[in-house]
């Protein structure tokens, strides 16, 4: 019978490390970094840790809301993109490079401040006492904001995706009667996600970043929340080197996890 | 007999932006019929043949398939149910497995149980012969085991008619054999038949006709024996001396 290197009794810890995604060693060493610093030394690094960790579960829970959205919103503007339907297409690509073409900053700060001010001011206007004493919740706004600008850059990585996809794949279905959806749902997608799983996660960690800029929008975010703990105790470089940490953290895991869904979707071959 | 027949094809045109790909083709085929088209590279038979199904709209002209008009959605959908289509790149679904490329369309199309679809789609793999690659997945099999899977794919749906697009072009000469076999048996139990195929043993042993395209037009047609010993056309003699030396 025929040895395989696993039965090697040398085949030992150098194996096993490459064999393994290397990369969580990096997240290990930031995790361990954070575990050190509030360990030896609490004050201040255990007390920002205290103070900033409910900005972590919102920064978090508005990034994986909003993201879901986006998975949904984008489809549909990315078979938009690729409808040839002259309104749909036409719908989707103004909506595409308008939103694209605007901050992101800008964005939120149109929907938070902006936006309910024209709410109040068509309320007195008509008469309508609910629109005139209308008041924007923070988190709904964050979340609306991101939503619509991340969805226009994911529709064009959906039309990337489904353009990856060989014609012959959609006659092959339409010729066994399948219509456009069907063949979408059942032959096209399942496709095209593979091929985009990779730019799909780059949205992700890119949004988780940019979810700092609700911060501006009266959402007690990650960012937020350290910027109160520096108002208050003055400390800079502490604060923002544990803050730094923490979304390296997130960052790094959410990357990984990427890459492990990317190696169990591939085709078997 | 022309009240008879299952394609009926009347002026049919085709543009391409300026090129003119199909120039007033009419052409009738009766059941259970196995007809070829030959033809130089460009001369529009593909483009025909995915006219009967509507995978290309013709801009002139019209096409009625078992007694079904190809002008309405519904009835594009229809006809395309009843002609199966086997391609030149094969074109199976790379992410199901070979057993789920046939099982897919009977259960959204046909409404088909899991079960039944599979009992189908098993009995089809042993016609073409393969069942044991079922659990296999479409790049795992060689050119020829997908095309024969992509012809039982197409078989799965009982279709009245099968069009067949240069079905052995893309593969290795070695595997072109083991395809054509199935197209004889499905020939020789009466299906009803249109092939671009440059095969000229494959047309001899099961074509009742054959059919030389050329710019846009059916050149000369007639049964293939006498087509290729005794072509009258001065373009067929030039295409055939081309194809059989």
């Amino acid at each position: 019978m025929q040895k395989t290197e696993k039965d090697n009794p040398n085949y030992g810890f150098h194996e096993r490390i490459k064999q393994t995604d290397q990369w969580w060693l990096l997240v290990a060493i930031v995790v361990l970094l954070v575990i050190l610093l509030t360990t030896f030394k609490p004050d201040p690094y255990q007390r920002i840790l205290n103070f900033v960790v409910d900005g972590i579960w919102v920064t978090l829970y508005t990034t994986v809301i909003s993201f879901t959205l986006v998975l949904i919103l984008g489809l549909f503007g990315g078979l938009g993109r690729t409808s040839r339907n002259p309104i749909l297409h036409g719908i989707a690509s103004v909506y595409v490079e308008v939103i694209r073409g605007i901050p992101l900053l800008v964005q939120l700060i149109i929907w938070y401040f902006a936006f309910p001010a024209m709410v109040k001011d068509l309320g007195k206007a008509w008469n309508i006492e609910a629109l005139a004493t209308y008041k924007a919740n923070p988190i709904v706004m964050a979340i609306l904001g991101m939503t619509i600008c991340y969805a226009a850059y994911m529709s064009e990585v959906y039309r990337a995706g489904i353009e990856s996809i060989p014609k012959g794949q959609m006659e092959a279905a339409r010729s066994l009667g399948m219509n456009y959806f069907q063949a979408m749902v059942h032959v096209i997608l399942p496709q095209a996600i593979r091929v985009i799983l990779p730019p799909i996660g780059n949205e992700f960690v890119t949004l988780l970043k940019d979810s700092s800029l609700v911060s501006v929008v009266a959402v007690a975010d990650l960012t937020r929340r350290g910027r109160e703990f520096m108002a208050a105790n003055f400390i800079p470089i502490q604060t923002w080197l544990m803050v730094a940490l923490l979304y390296l953290v997130m960052t790094l895991i959410a990357a990984r996890a990427v890459t492990w869904l990317e190696k169990h979707s591939r085709y078997e071959r | 007999m022309e009240s008879e027949a299952i394609i009926q094809i009347k002026n049919i045109h085709k543009h391409f932006g300026k090129v003119h790909a199909l120039r007033g083709i009419d052409l009738n085929v009766s059941r259970g019929e196995v007809v070829l088209i030959i033809g130089p590279s460009g001369s529009g038979k593909s483009t025909l043949l995915r006219c009967i199904n509507r995978l290309e709209e013709f801009d002139q002209g019209s096409i009625v398939v078992d007694g079904i008009p190809l002008d309405s959605a519904e009835n594009i959908n229809a006809v395309r149910t009843e002609v199966g289509m086997v391609f030149q790149q094969f074109n199976l679904f790379p992410h199901l497995t070979v057993l789920n490329n046939l099982t897919l369309a009977q259960r959204i199309i046909r409404k088909r149980e899991k079960a039944e679809a599979e009992q189908i789609g098993m009995e089809l793999l042993r016609k073409v012969g393969i069942p044991e690659k079922a659990d296999c997945y479409p790049l795992q099999l060689s050119g020829g085991q997908q095309q024969r899977v992509a012809i039982a794919r197409a078989l799965a749906m009982n279709p009245k008619i099968m069009l067949f697009d240069e079905p052995t072009s893309a593969l290795d000469p070695e595997m072109i054999q083991e395809v054509l076999d199935v197209m004889l048996a499905l020939a020789k139990e009466g299906m009803t038949m249109m092939v671009v195929t440059h095969e000229m043993g494959f047309a001899r042993a099961a074509a009742d006709r054959a059919i030389l395209m050329d710019g846009g037009q059916i050149i000369e047609q007639a049964p293939p024996n006498i087509l290729f010993t005794n072509p009258k056309h001065e373009r067929t003699k030039a295409f055939l001396s081309k194809v059989l030396s």
